[in-house]
């Protein structure tokens, strides 16, 4: 059954061939059959994949499938070939079955748009390039998928192109991006000529025994490669152009921008953790980069008015947590919130557009109000959801999951104090500003009516995702609350576990109380501030420093100054230099000749006549009287 | 009484000149095509001329050749020229210059 491996790369890839080649003749209903089938049956192999590979004769040890030799020239021969471990199990697991509730839920969600088809073949196309990107046994085929998910997003992000607002924020994340690949593949390139490989196995086999701990080209490296996280998960300081993608419908943003492409950051980090732990420097700066993403995001969503842009922020937020804990040396806990993030965050992105959806495109949550009376299925799957990223103690998964990132960025060898408190006031903010949002749009005066009801296929991806932003933390509990480790034991046969500096079990106790606190504290000050109050019903008056966190901490007004405005100014001053005269004068002759020769070519029958019979004569002329 | 070959060659020539000035200074395309006509001939006739005088056949086979592409020429010309003219609705030849610059 695990030969069954490529079958989930291929189905997706599949289903965009199918929409892409015969899309525009399909009526609506048999593209949605084709692109939410074949998600579904790739999430269906998936699981299969899954069973066997746990309860097969070999118990979890990684699987290998090669399918063809990609490339053979001068030593680099990347081969098109799976690697199947317990970290790309748990990717697939939630791309596929993720992916197929979005499908599910963007079916009726995009019926009356134009485009269809497009839509589809572009989010299959997605989900078949970003398990390649986690399947892949060597960098090369996986920088293959990296770059795949990066141009679906952009065209994703720029859907509904007729807009040039939105062509922009696709080109912008793809611009910015950008920088992070560029990074990496420098890093790529270093790889090979000390490893002589990409196998990803083979390098992490040989790295330690070839470089150093600290030693300056494993630093390089590993910086190298976290500045290709940085930019697709859109970290401090690449992460501007997270909050403009949700130009996109929302079950992409749902998708691409919370559940996967943003978290391929974290999974490159967690697939090459060697490399990072011969560069301890990098390492903290993973955990400093995440623990100031983490406030940076929190603060910037508790200034917004559209929904989804609160969520924007909120997820970059939240996969600075799990930079933080990537940085700190908790692997298993990172990948743990990963999954658990990607189910309450793609909830709660379905469910912001169900209300975007039948409220006629209203992104602006002080116009909503009252709707959890008008909406009950949305209200309470957004309630658990919401319950789950502000980390409500015991009932939720995002408790298990981000208190096991806090406790460790405290008691494990690389956490300390700063970081913990740090994270700790990220809680208060995510709770915060979680629970404005719920009271803003689901409480308070009803300030329009809901046109449209959504129907089952768009409520059961949230019924689920919902039961499982619950249940889903009940397979890691912390040692003293039934101390259950299911998958940190199934993620440590992949990578390493934690290590943490003994503390008692007190100690650990008055950490949960204290997180435990705060977030309730953050969600009983949203209640008093925002619960049923009188708000405008338009964008908030803002005072300047509203305003700056507001735009995201005018990231975007500093890079214009410090870098496009330069390269502005520099790029007019040189428009008319010595070089661009040359190719000008030569543009001008060519011009001039064209012009000439175009002049006899006048369609005249008579004319060509004339000239034959003139060029003959020359021509004999020639021959006789030399 | 035989012709001087340089007269049978000149009388060549003038309908050759006939023809070309036929050619160029016509614009009714059915006039072009004959006098397209006249220049095979001529150059037929110098072809006869040529055989007569050197006593070989081959000027008079290659003038059945040229009799041959001239009856294939004109079957075309006027196909041609009867597209011409539906799709112009004349007989113009300056008249179909669609293809210029």
């Amino acid at each position: 059954m695990k030969e069954l491996l490529w079958l989930i790369v291929a189905l997706p890839f599949a289903g965009a061939l199918i929409l892409a080649l015969a899309g525009k003749k399909l009526p609506r209903l048999a593209c949605a059959i084709v692109g939410v089938g074949s998600i579904s049956l790739s999430a269906i192999a998936a699981f299969m994949v899954g069973l066997d590979f746990l309860h097969g004769n070999s118990m979890g040890a990684p699987f290998d499938q090669t399918l063809w030799q990609w490339i053979d020239v001068f030593g680099l021969s990347p081969r098109i070939a799976f690697h199947l471990d317990t970290v790309s199990l748990t990717f697939i697991f939630v791309i596929t079955f993720v992916g197929a509730l979005i499908h599910l839920y963007s079916a009726p969600f995009m019926w009356k748009e134009e485009g269809y088809a497009r839509f589809f073949v572009y989010m299959n196309l997605f989900v078949g390039f970003m398990l390649m990107l986690v399947l892949a046994d060597n960098l090369l085929l996986l920088y293959l998928g990296w770059e795949g998910v990066g141009l679906c997003s952009y065209l994703l992000i720029g859907f509904w192109y007729k807009d040039p607002a939105n062509g922009y924020a696709a080109r912008k994340a793809f611009t910015v991006t950008r920088i992070g690949d560029t990074a990496m593949v420098i890093g790529l390139f270093l790889l090979f000529t000390n490893f002589h490989t990409l196998n990803i196995q083979a390098i992490l086999t040989a790295a330690p025994a070839k470089w150093a701990v600290g030693s300056g080209v494993a630093i390089t490296t590993a910086f190298l490669l976290l500045g290709g996280a940085i930019g697709k998960s859109a970290q401090f300081p690449l992460q501007t152009w997270l909050p403009d993608a949700m130009a996109a419908p929302s079950p992409v943003s749902a998708l691409i921008h919370a559940a996967t492409m943003v978290t391929a950051g974290v999974y490159l980090i967690a697939r090459t953790h060697v490399l990072f732990s011969l560069a301890p420097i990098v390492q903290s700066t993973v955990a400093i980069i995440g623990a100031v993403t983490l406030i940076l995001g929190g603060l910037a969503a508790l200034y917004q008015h559209d929904i989804k842009r609160v969520l924007a922020y909120s997820t970059i937020s939240q996969i600075g947590y799990m930079f933080l804990a990537l940085g700190v040396g908790a692997w298993s806990a990172a990948i743990f919130h990963f999954m658990i993030h990607a189910f309450f965050k793609a909830l709660l992105f379905l469910g912001a557009g169900s209300v975007i959806w039948v409220m006629r495109n209203e992104h602006n949550m002080f116009r909503m109000g009252g709707l959890w009376k008008k909406l009950p299925v949305v209200f309470w799957t957004f309630l658990v959801g919401a319950c789950a990223l502000s980390a409500l103690p015991l009932i939720t998964a995002g408790f298990y999951s981000k208190d096991e990132i806090l406790w460790l960025s405290y008691a494990s060898d690389k956490g300390s104090v700063a970081l913990w408190f740090t994270g700790l006031a990220g809680a208060f903010i995510t709770a915060l500003y979680t629970f404005r949002m719920v009271f803003l749009t689901f409480f308070g005066p009803r300030k329009a009516e809901p046109t449209q009801r959504p129907g089952i296929a768009m409520t059961l991806p949230l019924i689920v995702l919902g039961l499982l932003s619950l249940v889903g933390g009940f397979i890691e509990l912390p040692d003293n609350m039934g101390h259950v480790t299911l998958f940190s034991r199934f993620i440590q046969k992949t990578l390493p576990a934690t290590m943490i500096t003994s503390f008692g079990h007190s100690t650990e106790l008055i950490a949960q109380l204290i997180a435990a606190a705060v977030a309730i504290t953050g969600a009983g000050i949203a209640y008093k501030l925002y619960y049923n109050k009188p708000f405008p019903a338009a964008i908030p008056v803002r005072n300047s420093w509203q305003t700056f966190f507001f735009k995201g901490w005018d990231f975007d007004q500093l890079y214009n100054s410090i870098i496009v405005a330069p390269i502005v100014f520099l790029s007019r001053i040189d428009k008319d230099d010595v070089i661009d005269r040359f190719y000008n004068i030569l543009a001008a002759i060519t011009r001039l000749l064209n012009r000439a020769l175009t002049a006899t070519q006048n369609g005249r029958l008579r004319w060509y006549a004339m000239m034959l019979a003139i060029g003959t004569i020359i021509t004999l002329t020639i021959l006789f009287y030399p | 009484m035989t012709i001087p070959t340089e007269q049978q060659i000149l009388l060549a020539v003038i309908l050759f000149c006939i023809g070309l000035t036929g050619v160029l200074v016509r614009r009714n395309v059915i006039f072009m095509l004959m006098s397209v006509e006249v220049m095979l001939n001529a150059a037929g006739l110098a072809f006869i001329v040529g055989g007569a005088a050197w006593g070989h056949a081959d000027g008079q086979v290659m003038f059945l050749f040229i009799l041959a592409m001239a009856a294939a020429e004109v079957a075309v010309g006027l196909a041609l020229i009867i597209q011409l003219y539906n799709k112009f609705k004349s007989d113009d030849a300056d008249k179909a210059s669609d293809m210029r610059g």
